[in-house]
């Protein structure tokens, strides 16, 4: 069977950790690195990327334009 | 057969299966806003509407004085930069003389509601063929978190810290449903940007708003209720529960004017 699977790439540099990201992603793909950015931020990070369908949401919310998306037919 | 989920990541990061990415209108400037503010997202949804609509040489934007003061920076398109409250001046001047161009103003609450409002219901009135992006956080952001007269009745800000008083102060001021009942505005919408379904609404409203400027038939204003985390000194995941729990009973989202009839 064919399944949308998806992934995120971070800018991680450009995040700033505001966590609206976490909050849009409906599979809680998304979690906040320990470690900090050139900033000090935290950034955003796929923690859970099995369940990531490359819906968009996480990336439309970003303010800061970090998020990249990427979505492709797997078969499973 | 089933391959390792970090293999599947990698063979799925491939820019032929590239879904989303900042808009290519976008400068590589990193955005001056705060963590988590609603500005930037605007932005975004500007910088695809405009190149959706292939108008990037076409459009000049007007930026207020407030935190979206450097948006120039941000936005590849030309722009003015206009005293404090005067962008939809500014704006009629520019219409007026390039009748052809999509013009748009894009302005902050303090900049619109406050030090601007003659020049926003004047515009409105007369029917100028511009776009008004309209961002009402209730609060001057960039200059401390004052209040400002969109502020919510009791709401605490550094020049009410025991809350608004609306016996001294005021009520907060719904600019947008007052211009809605001018002849001059013919798109009057409401949207907010938190989350992706309002996003996406959003989206569709900025692209009418710009669209109605073939019509030529006068105002579209895009009013965005949007966060001021730091100004109302609360995280950005919590000024988003805020928002929709204070600011959205009093600033309701949808239409209130398509296509020049009240819809609300
Ligand atoms: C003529 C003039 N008066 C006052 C100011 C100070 N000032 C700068 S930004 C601002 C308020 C901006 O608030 P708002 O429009 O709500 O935008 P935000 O920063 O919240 O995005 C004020 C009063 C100024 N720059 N010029
Ligand atoms: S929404 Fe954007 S800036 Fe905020 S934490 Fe997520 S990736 Fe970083
Ligand atoms: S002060 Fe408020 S409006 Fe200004 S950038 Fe920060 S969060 Fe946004």
């Amino acid at each position: 069977m064919a399944k949308q699977r998806g992934a995120i790439v971070v800018d991680i540099e450009r995040c700033k950790g505001c966590e609206l990201c976490i909050e849009a992603c409906p599979t809680s793909v998304i979690r906040m690195e320990r470690k900090v950015n050139g900033k000090s931020y935290h950034f955003a990070y796929m923690e859970n990327p099995a369940e990531c369908t490359g819906c968009n949401n996480c990336a439309i919310v970003c303010p800061d334009g970090v998020i990249s998306v990427y979505r492709m037919k797997v078969e499973v | 057969m089933k391959m390792e989920v970090q293999d599947i990541s990698k063979q799925i990061i491939d820019p032929k299966n590239l879904v989303y990415d900042r808009s290519p209108l976008m400068t590589d400037n990193v955005l001056t806003y705060c963590p988590g503010c609603g500005h930037g997202v605007v932005h975004h949804l500007m910088a695809e509407v405009i190149d959706e609509m292939g108008i990037q040489s076409e459009t000049i934007g007007v930026a207020p004085v407030g935190c979206s003061v450097l948006a120039y920076e941000f936005l590849d398109v030309d722009w003015l930069q206009a005293p404090h409250g005067r962008a939809p001046a500014v704006a009629t001047g520019l219409k007026r003389i390039m009748p052809e161009k999509y013009i748009f103003t894009y302005q902050g609450d303090g900049d619109l509601a406050a030090i601007g409002t003659g020049e926003t219901i004047h515009a409105c009135n007369r029917g100028e063929h511009i776009t008004i992006i309209f961002i009402n956080n209730g609060i001057y952001g960039m200059t401390g978190g004052q209040m400002a007269p969109t502020t919510l009745p009791g709401m605490a800000t550094s020049t009410s810290p025991y809350g608004r008083d609306v016996s001294t102060m005021g009520y907060p001021i719904k600019m947008t449903e007052l211009v809605a009942q001018l002849p001059g505005t013919y798109y009057v919408t409401r949207q907010a940007v938190h989350k992706p379904g309002n996003v996406r609404k959003t989206k569709k409203a900025i692209q009418k708003a710009f669209e109605n400027q073939k019509l030529k038939k006068g105002v579209s204003l895009v009013e965005v209720v949007s966060n001021c985390n730091n100004g109302w000194k609360m995280t950005p995941v919590k000024s988003n529960t805020w928002m929709e729990e204070n600011m959205f009973p009093y600033y309701p989202l949808g239409d209130i004017k398509v296509d020049g009839e009240l819809v609300k």
